[in-house]
C-alpha cells in the first residue's frame, strides 16, 4: 500500500470517485507511513482511530452519493488549529493538556468538505521560529539532506511539522499558517507547495493566535492544484472572525489554466540581497526565464520600501504576541505553577510555559509597547507597514503578480542559527513584506540546490487575487518539472 | 479644619480658601440582552459562570466581535448628552494582568472614542441650573469579578460580567461641589433611562463612577488629583469628595503634595484609601486591537437614530413650563423619571395640567409611597388618577372627599366613579337639601350667628363645618358657602 501515499490529492480523488480506491485503504496507508516516520519527530499527536471513524464516514457518504471537495482525503492540522476534544498545543508546554471544547472554523471546513484528520503537527512554540527549534515537542527534522552528508536538517518554520509530513509522503497535506513566513519557508525546504492566502481569506477563528493582524492559515501540499483544492476548502467568510473578508470565494482550481499570455510579471530589484547564494539568484532567473518562455511579459520592478520590511515585521508582530499571550496565565486552562500569590503564580507559570523565543518576543513586544517607546517603535512601525502595502498596490497597477525566490537559501542543519535571532530572521527576508501588505503568495519548489535540497519561488499577487497567483504558480510548476522526492531514510518498519 | 463658605463654594481651610475641582467617569452598562463582542447574555443575578461565552473567558483562538445593539446604544447615548457623534473610532487593547481578566487585556477605546466632547445642564436644589461638558464618551468591556471572601487562601472568579458592554462617559473637570457632582451623576442617569441606553441601576452595579478630586488656590492651575473608584450611590460619592477634600487640603496646608494616585472608597468608613495597584508599573500599553477593524459608519445611520430619539427630560421640562404653565419645581420633579413624566401626560391629557401636576405629585405620590410602589406598578392607573379628577370637575365629588376616594382606589384597585357610587360619596347639589341643613344649624345656634352679624367672619367656616358633617361631607361646598352668606346676612 505504501505506494498510496504517493498520490497527490487530486488523483486520489479521481481514484475515489471511479470507486477504485477507499477512503479506509488511503487513510491506513497514511496511519501506517505517519507511525512509521517518528524519527522526523513531526507529529505531536497521532489521531489514527479518528481518522479511521472519519475515512469509514467518508467512505458511507460516498456510498450515498454525497461527496465534499475532500472526500476521504487524509490531512495533518498543523497544532495551532483548536480541534475539538483533542490535544492542541501551539508547541507549547503552557497548554499542556489543553483540549478545546470547540473546532476551528478552518478545520470545521475541512471535515465539511469530507476531508480526515490524521493527527497534529509539531511547529514552533506559538509560531514563533523558522527552524521548528522552538518547539517544546523537540525539532522537527527535514526529510531532506544534503548529498552525501548525513547531518539532520531543519524543515523550516512555524509549520515545519506540517511541510515534514506532505513532504515525506505521510499526510497527503497539512493545513499550516503563515505569520511571516510560517508556510512558504518550510514548504521551500522541504520541497512542497506552500500557501499563504490574502488576509482574510481563512477565519482565524479557533486558530491560536501569534499576531493577529499578520497570521493567516493555508495549505501545504505537493503540487500546485492540490494546494488550490485545499485552499478552497479551507477559505470563507466567517462572521466570528471581524477580520474575515466577505467576499466570493472563486475556484481556485479553475485558475489553473495553463495560459501565460498577456500577463505581467514584475521582478523586484530590492530582491536581490547581498551575499545571497549563487544558487538562488540562477533558480530565480530560470523562474524569469520559464515564464518569459510560456509567452509572460518580465517587468523590473522596484518596492522601495523593502528593507524596512523585517524590522517592521519584529516589532508589530512581538508588539501584539506580548498582548494574545497575556492568556496564558494558569488561571484557567493549562499549565499552572504554583505561587504564593497571584503574581508569583503568573511568574512561576509563563517562565516554565514559555520557552526562550516566546520570552524573548514577548520581552520585546511589551518594550515597543511601553510608555516612551510606542511612538519611536510601534506607531513608527505601523506607518511604515502601510508604505510597504503602498508599494504593492503602487506596482500592482502595472503587473499582474511578483516573482521572487521564497527564501534567501535552501534547509541548513540544527543549531546553525538558533543561536542567533538575527540571522534567523533573515530567513522571512522574502516572505514578511506580503504579511505586511496582506497578500497572497505561494512558495513552489522549482529547483535542487548543488548539494541537492530543495529551493522555492515564490508568487505573490494583488489582495484577493489568489487566481492568478495559482495561474503562474502552475506555469512554473510545468516549467520546473520538479519531481524529486527525498529517500525515506526515516522510514521505520 | 476646613468649612465651606456659601458664597462661592470655596472651601475655608486654615490658609485661605480652595476650590474643589472634581471629575467624574460615569461607567454605564449597556441596556443589551448580549455583551460588547460575544453573544452571551447579561441579566443580573445569574448564577456564576453562567454567562461566559469561550471570547468571554479568553480562550486560545477566540475572537471579539462587535455587537452592533452596543453601537448604536452607545450613539444614542452620545446624541442625548449633545455631544459629537466620531462616525470612525477605534478599538484599543489596554493590556494588564488580573485574575478576572480573562484576555489579559481589557477592549477600550483609548484615543478614537466613539463619542467627543459634549454638555449637559444639570439642576440644582436653589434653582440654579449649570453646564456640565462632557469630555467623551467610549465603549469598553467590563471584567469579572474576584471574590476573595470565600476561602481563606484562594480567590474566586466570576467572569459573569467578564465582557459586558459598558460606556464610560468622562466629564470635564467643571464640578465644584459635592452637590453639582451629585447632580450631574443624577442627570446622565435621568438621561441613559429616557434613551433607554442604561437602567442606571447602582445597586445592581449597572452605574458606577469614578471620582476626579483636586483642590487648588482660586485662580490657579488644576492641582494633583486623586481618582476615587469603588463609588456606588450618588451619596457614597458626595462622602468621599468630602473626605478626599478635607485629605488632600489637610496635605497641602501642612507643606506636603498630592500624589496622583488611585484611591478607594470605604463605604464603612466614609473614607479613601491607596488603592492596591493591579500590576507593579502602571502601563496599560494600549494599541490598536488588531482583532477588530476600526468602528465605522455613516450619518445616515446617526441620522436614523437621532429620528427614534425621545423627548427628553430639558425639552420636556420646558414644555410643561411654557406650554402647560407648571412651576420649575414642579416641571423638575415630573421630569425626573421618564416613567413619571409619562404617567402624568398620561393623566393631564385633556385635563387641566395644573391641576393633573398636584395630583400627581401630591396625594398621588403620597399614596403610592405609603403602599411602596414604582410607578411602573402602581395600583391606580393614569386613567384612573384621571377619572378621579374628572369627578371633582365635573363637581360629583368635592377635592375633600377625592382624597378620600384615591384611598380606596389604592386599596381596592377600583374607579373612582365605581367606589363614589358604591359608597353614596355623590357631592349633594341640591339646593333645597342644602338650605334646610342650613336652616337647622342656623335655628340652633342663634349665638354663633349672632358673632358672624356682629362682623367675625370667621365664624362661617364653624358654619360650613356643621353643614358639612351633617351631609357626611358631600354638600357641594361653593353651595354651601353661598348659601350660608345669604341666610346669615339676612
Amino acid at each position: 500500500m505504501a505506494e498510496l501515499t504517493e498520490l497527490g490529492i487530486s488523483e486520489a480523488r479521481d481514484l475515489l470517485a471511479k470507486g477504485a480506491l477507499s477512503s479506509r485503504e488511503l487513510t491506513e496507508s497514511h496511519i501506517s507511513a505517519m507511525a512509521e516516520s517518528s524519527a522526523l519527530n513531526a507529529m505531536v499527536t497521532e489521531t489514527p482511530e479518528i481518522a479511521l471513524a472519519m475515512a469509514d464516514a467518508s467512505d458511507e457518504r460516498r456510498a450515498k452519493g454525497g461527496s465534499g471537495a475532500l472526500e476521504g482525503i487524509p490531512l495533518a492540522i498543523k497544532d495551532l488549529f483548536c480541534t475539538k476534544g483533542v490535544l492542541t498545543t501551539a508547541g507549547s508546554h503552557i497548554l499542556d493538556g489543553f483540549r478545546p471544547p470547540y473546532e476551528s472554523t478552518v478545520t470545521a471546513n475541512l471535515w465539511q468538505a469530507g476531508a480526515v484528520m490524521l493527527g497534529k503537527t509539531n511547529m514552533d512554540e506559538f509560531a514563533m521560529g523558522s527552524s521548528n527549534e522552538t518547539s517544546y515537542y523537540g525539532a522537527v527534522q527535514n526529510p531532506w539532506r544534503r548529498h552525501g552528508d548525513n547531518r539532520a536538517l531543519v524543515p523550516g518554520g512555524s509549520s515545519g511539522g506540517s511541510a515534514t509530513a506532505v513532504s515525506g509522503r505521510f499526510a497527503m497535506g497539512a493545513t499550516a499558517t503563515d505569520t511571516g513566513g510560517s508556510i512558504r519557508q518550510p514548504a521551500s525546504f522541504t520541497g512542497t507547495v506552500g500557501c499563504k492566502p490574502t488576509y482574510g481569506r481563512c477565519s482565524r477563528w479557533g486558530v491560536v493566535a501569534f499576531a493577529s493582524s499578520l497570521d493567516q492559515a493555508g495549505p501545504i501540499t505537493r503540487s500546485v492544484r492540490d494546494n488550490a483544492i485545499m485552499l478552497g476548502a479551507m477559505a470563507g467568510y466567517d462572521p466570528k472572525d471581524a477580520t474575515s473578508a466577505n467576499v466570493a470565494l472563486p475556484d481556485f482550481e479553475a485558475a489553473l489554466t495553463g495560459d501565460a499570455r498577456g500577463l505581467k510579471i514584475g521582478v523586484p530589484k530590492e530582491y536581490v540581497l547581498d551575499g545571497m547564494p549563487g544558487e538562488i539568484e540562477a533558480l530565480w532567473q530560470r523562474g524569469i526565464g520559464w515564464l518569459r518562455a510560456a509567452g509572460a511579459e518580465i517587468i523590473d520592478i522596484s518596492l522601495p520600501h523593502t528593507k524596512y520590511a523585517l524590522p517592521t515585521y519584529y516589532i508589530v508582530a512581538p508588539a501584539e504576541a506580548s498582548s494574545n499571550l497575556a492568556r496564558y496565565d494558569g488561571v484557567r486552562f493549562g499549565l499552572r505553577m504554583p505561587g504564593d500569590d497571584l503574581t508569583e503564580m503568573y511568574e512561576n507559570t509563563r517562565a516554565a510555559g514559555f520557552g526562550p523565543e516566546v520570552r524573548r518576543r514577548v520581552l520585546i513586544g511589551t518594550y515597543v509597547l511601553s510608555a516612551g517607546y510606542y511612538d519611536a517603535y510601534y506607531l513608527k512601525a505601523q506607518k511604515v507597514r502601510r508604505l510597504i502595502a503602498q508599494d504593492f498596490r503602487d506596482v500592482f497597477a502595472s503587473v499582474d503578480a511578483i516573482l521572487t525566490p521564497s527564501t534567501p537559501s535552501a534547509a541548513f542543519a540544527f543549531g546553525d542559527k538558533a543561536d542567533d535571532p538575527i540571522a534567523m530572521y533573515l530567513n522571512d527576508v522574502f516572505t514578511v513584506p506580503a504579511n505586511l501588505a496582506g497578500l497572497p503568495g505561494i512558495s513552489l519548489p522549482a529547483g535542487l540546490s548543488d548539494d541537492g535540497l530543495p529551493l522555492g519561488l515564490q508568487v505573490l499577487a494583488p489582495a484577493f487575487d489568489e487566481e492568478t497567483m495559482f495561474r503562474v504558480a502552475g506555469l512554473l510548476e510545468e516549467a520546473a518539472a520538479f519531481n524529486e522526492a527525498p529517500t525515506q531514510w526515516w522510514r521505520s518498519r | 479644619m476646613v468649612e465651606k463658605s456659601l458664597m462661592n463654594n470655596y472651601v475655608e481651610g486654615d490658609t485661605g480658601p480652595w476650590e474643589v475641582v472634581i471629575g467624574l467617569e460615569v461607567h454605564a452598562q449597556v441596556t443589551s440582552q448580549s455583551k460588547l463582542f460575544s453573544g452571551a447574555a447579561t441579566a443580573f443575578g445569574a448564577e456564576p459562570n453562567s454567562q461566559v461565552s469561550l471570547v468571554d473567558a479568553g480562550m486560545p483562538g477566540m475572537l471579539p466581535v462587535i455587537n452592533e445593539v452596543a453601537v448604536e446604544q452607545a450613539v444614542r447615548s452620545g446624541l442625548g448628552l449633545n455631544a459629537k457623534i466620531n462616525t470612525y473610532s477605534v478599538f484599543d487593547r489596554k493590556n494588564y494582568f488580573y485574575a478576572d481578566l480573562p484576555q489579559g487585556y481589557q477592549i477600550s477605546q483609548y484615543l478614537q472614542p466613539i463619542v467627543g466632547e459634549g454638555v449637559i445642564t444639570v439642576d440644582l436644589e436653589d434653582g440654579r441650573s449649570r453646564d456640565i461638558g462632557i469630555e467623551r464618551l467610549h465603549l469598553e468591556q467590563d471584567a469579572g469579578k474576584s471574590i476573595h471572601d470565600r476561602h481563606p487562601t484562594k480567590t474566586y472568579v466570576d467572569l459573569n460580567r467578564s465582557g459586558v458592554a459598558l460606556m464610560e462617559i468622562v466629564s470635564k473637570p467643571d464640578m465644584r461641589t459635592a452637590e453639582e457632582a451629585g447632580a450631574y451623576v443624577r442627570k446622565v442617569r435621568t438621561i441613559l433611562r429616557y434613551l433607554g441606553t442604561c437602567d442606571g441601576n447602582m445597586e445592581e452595579g449597572s452605574m458606577r463612577a469614578d471620582v476626579n478630586v483636586s483642590v487648588r488656590r482660586p485662580g490657579e492651575a488644576l492641582g494633583t488629583r486623586a481618582e476615587i473608584k469603588n463609588v456606588n450611590s450618588v451619596r457614597f460619592m458626595q462622602q468621599a469628595i468630602a473626605y478626599e477634600t478635607g485629605r488632600q487640603i489637610d496635605i497641602l496646608e501642612a507643606g506636603g503634595s498630592i500624589d496622583q494616585e488611585t484611591r478607594l472608597f470605604d463605604a464603612q468608613s466614609g473614607t479613601t484609601r491607596p488603592m492596591r495597584s493591579k500590576e507593579e508599573a502602571h502601563d496599560y500599553r494600549y494599541f490598536p486591537d488588531p482583532d477588530l477593524l476600526p468602528l465605522e459608519f455613516s450619518d445616515a445611520f446617526i441620522e436614523r437614530i437621532r429620528r427614534t430619539l425621545p423627548e427628553l427630560p430639558d425639552a420636556k421640562k420646558q414644555r410643561y413650563m411654557d406650554a402647560m404653565g407648571l412651576s420649575v419645581h414642579d416641571a423638575q420633579v415630573l421630569v425626573s423619571e421618564r416613567e413619571i413624566a409619562a404617567f402624568f401626560e398620561q393623566v393631564a391629557q385633556g385635563r387641566d395640567p395644573k391641576i393633573a401636576a398636584n395630583w400627581v405629585q401630591g396625594e398621588f405620590f403620597a399614596q403610592l409611597s405609603k403602599a411602596e410602589r414604582d410607578i411602573a406598578d402602581s395600583p391606580v392607573s393614569a386613567d384612573q388618577l384621571g377619572g378621579l379628577i374628572d369627578l371633582i370637575a365635573d363637581s360629583t365629588i368635592s377635592g375633600k372627599i377625592a382624597k378620600d376616594v384615591l384611598v380606596s382606589m389604592f386599596e381596592s384597585g377600583q374607579d373612582a366613579a365605581a367606589i363614589v357610587a358604591e359608597k353614596g360619596l355623590k357631592q349633594v347639589s341640591d339646593s333645597g337639601v342644602i338650605e334646610a341643613e342650613i336652616d337647622k344649624v342656623i335655628a340652633v345656634n342663634p349665638d354663633k350667628v349672632a358673632e358672624f352679624q356682629g362682623g367675625k367672619d370667621k365664624v362661617l367656616g364653624w358654619f360650613v363645618g356643621q353643614i358639612m358633617q351633617a351631609t357626611k361631607g358631600k354638600a357641594n361646598p361653593q353651595m354651601v358657602n353661598q348659601l350660608l352668606r345669604g341666610k346669615l346676612k339676612a
